[in-house]
């Protein structure tokens, strides 16, 4: 496990977010607070705005109403630096080796952790010069799933992180997250498989699609 | 900790354009009344109360029609660069509406000042085109609207089009200014003298007054027109948004 | 900085492990001016008098061609809203995206022009001024064509529709590109060509990347 420095203190604050989808409104006033070591998990049906949530959040999207608001940031920084992003596209090049992907990420987000490293949490160091068109869509996201821990951030948004993995998967991306939190980390994860976490007094969840 | 997102309630994002077009359509037919008046006051002066020209007779007269027409092919570039600014920067909803309804606008009065172009140099050039610096400025501005039109036309999402489109009407907007001073550049070097040389600072009122006339009977013509646009695009969209509901409410959702 | 010199070496990485566009793109130079002296005769004073323009229409068409792969790949899977998260800004991935499109597209026609000056009986001297002419003017080709990429990015057929948009908001390197050759108001010209180019590489970078932006809305 990478050595457990606290990350840059964060928190979110949500209110009143409203966003849509085309001309759907897919939720509307919207709120949490999210303080550091802690997770909150999305939950609902397909086509409830699981994955509109997680890119309004990083950004991506603009929202219609209502704000995210996000302490402890300084000056200079830019917006979304601190923020890991993990959807459904990997963003993994086919023609580049494992390592090489790897590499080109860490550079691109400014990581200092070690790769070689990365690549041995999420088991991919033995095939680390392969070419990544080869890899299994597990693989491709383990693959996905390094580029977060070689550069630590302290937000984490995740869209259905245990999509085409095993049991032994599934455990790999609880146990990231629970050393994530545990390093001062915030987490926010849309899916509606569960996910095994250890420590659940760190959890909430939220539910889209209207479920009282 | 547990909180709940509440059920969509169903709303469309064009509460805006309703009192858009409340107000509007009772601009229309004013509008319509004052357009036509100017152009019988600027018609009148074109064709009965302004000289022939020496050199090419009656048909000077249609730079009455041309000069109107080149000047709002760039006004109407004009429109659509304000509307993509507040498209972009201000996120007003009615903005990308302006700039998709002007963009066919502009195109046509473009191409009728190549055509009146055609037709009034035609006597002189003796053939029906010259590469002159202005034509062939006009030409590229009609280029530049078509690009338009096909790029809004691409998209399925109209709403997102708008943007798009609003930063493409900008790029173009940093460029025209170059295209043009490349294109005098370029026909200065191949070619001497222009057949549109304006009659100078001291254009005789006779001419002035009608062409500024014309002018601005064309500038109504082109704000009834855009009006009338906006008004039928926001139409457009309304019917679009309540076909979409009813497809999803007939659906289940999932 | 890293980040920068990361995203050049990968789009070279790429695409020279892609499989033989860089070829097809000098053959289709090549040919585009092969043709020429077919459909004009070979008459070798017309066609020296035509090769400068030949040579600038064949390069322009070539850029064009290589256009959609810019930024699409990036789009479709996933990288560009990664790149949002970025140490590098938007604008400085863009940049080093121009760059490399230009290494990998406007330098080897440039190494090929002389083939092309063979063709059209060009002689030396003019050869010269049209590759002086052709690395000042290509990266703002290269930088208008990241505009017209990015605009179109998240349309499924945008390829077709980017070289339209450009081609007019070209015109102006086109012509002090081939003005620069001419020998009397050649120098004027080609300081112009280098301040269009310019302005274009300078305004690319932000308005290429808002276009992304806003297209992965």
């Amino acid at each position: 496990m990478p050595a457990p420095d606290r990350l840059p203190q964060r928190q979110i604050d949500v209110t009143d977010l409203a966003c849509r989808r085309g001309e759907r409104l897919l939720f509307s006033n919207l709120g949490f607070s999210l303080a550091p070591g802690r997770a909150l998990l999305v939950r609902g049906p397909n086509g409830t705005g699981k994955t509109t949530l997680i890119r309004t959040l990083a950004g991506l999207i603009a929202p219609d109403a209502g704000s995210i608001a996000i302490a402890g940031r300084s000056e200079e920084e830019r917006p979304g630096t601190d923020m890991h992003l993990l959807a459904h596209a990997s963003g993994v090049k086919g023609r580049l080796t494992v390592e090489e992907n790897l590499a080109f990420w860490r550079a691109v987000n400014g990581g200092s952790g070690d790769a070689g490293e990365a690549l041995d949490i999420v088991g991919l160091r033995g095939i680390a010069d392969l070419e990544a068109g080869h890899l299994s869509a597990g693989q491709t996201r383990r693959l996905a799933l390094a580029r977060l821990i070689v550069a630590p951030r302290p937000i984490w948004l995740l869209d259905e992180p245990t999509a085409a993995l095993d049991a032994e998967g599934d455990a790999l991306v609880g146990r990231l997250i629970d050393s994530h939190l545990a390093q001062g980390g915030l987490c926010i994860a849309a899916t509606h498989l569960p996910l095994a976490l250890a420590d659940t007094d760190r959890i909430a969840t939220l539910t889209l699609g209207g479920a009282a | 900790m547990s909180s709940v997102a509440e059920k969509p309630n169903w709303f469309s994002r064009l509460a805006n354009p309703g009192q858009f077009l409340i107000w509007s359509r009772l601009v229309n037919r004013p509008l319509a009344v004052v357009t036509g008046l100017v152009f019988v006051a600027g018609l009148y002066y074109a064709l009965l109360h302004s000289p022939a020209d020496y050199q090419m007779g009656e048909t000077v007269r249609i730079m009455y029609i041309h000069v109107p027409n080149a000047w709002l092919s760039q006004f109407v570039y004009g429109v659509m660069v304000v509307s993509a600014l507040g498209s972009l920067v201000w996120r007003h909803p009615m903005a990308d509406v302006s700039m998709k309804a002007a963009a066919p606008l502009g195109a046509v009065f473009t191409g009728l000042a190549l055509y009146t172009g055609s037709l009034w140099g035609r006597p002189t050039w003796g053939t029906f085109w010259e590469w002159d610096g202005r034509m062939t400025s006009t030409l590229v501005l009609f280029f530049i609207y078509l690009g338009l039109i096909a790029l809004w036309r691409a998209f399925d999402d109209q709403l997102r089009a708008g943007r798009i489109v609003a930063v493409f009407t900008l790029i173009g907007a940093i460029n025209i200014p170059i295209v043009k001073f490349s294109v005098d550049w370029w026909h200065t070097l191949h070619q001497p003298a222009s057949v549109f040389t304006p009659e100078g600072p001291h254009m005789p009122m006779s001419i002035l007054m009608p062409l500024l006339i014309m002018t601005l009977a064309f500038t109504l013509l082109f704000t009834s027109l855009q009006l009338l646009s906006m008004q039928v695009e926001v139409r457009r969209r309304r019917l679009a948004t309540m076909e979409k509901r009813r497809a999803y409410a007939a659906g289940t959702p999932n | 900085m890293k980040g920068f010199a990361a995203v050049i070496r990968r789009d070279l990485t790429l695409a020279f492990r892609g499989g033989g566009d860089i070829m097809t793109l000098l053959l289709f130079f090549v040919m585009v001016g092969a043709i020429v002296p077919f459909a004009v005769g070979p008459d070798k004073a017309l066609l020296s008098r035509l090769a400068p323009g030949i040579v600038w229409i064949a390069a322009f068409l070539s850029l064009l061609l290589g256009l959609d792969r810019l930024f699409r790949n990036d789009h479709e899977d996933g990288s560009l809203a990664l790149f949002r998260q970025a140490e590098l800004p938007l604008a400085g991935l863009v940049a080093a995206k121009v760059i490399a499109h230009w290494l990998l597209a406007a330098l080897p026609l440039i190494v090929a022009s002389p083939v092309l000056a063979v063709l059209l009986a060009m002689d030396a001297p003019t050869w010269l001024r049209v590759v002086l002419s052709l690395v000042i003017g290509t990266p703002g080709l290269a930088a208008l064509g990241a505009m017209g990429a990015a605009v179109t990015v998240s349309l499924p057929r945008g390829g077709l529709l980017a070289p339209v948009l450009i081609t007019p908001l070209a015109l102006p390197l086109l012509i002090f590109g081939t003005g620069s050759i001419d020998a009397m108001a050649g120098n004027s010209a080609l300081l112009l060509l280098a301040a269009v180019s310019l302005v274009l590489v300078a305004v690319a970078p932000f308005m290429a990347a808002l276009a992304l932006a806003v297209s992965e809305d």
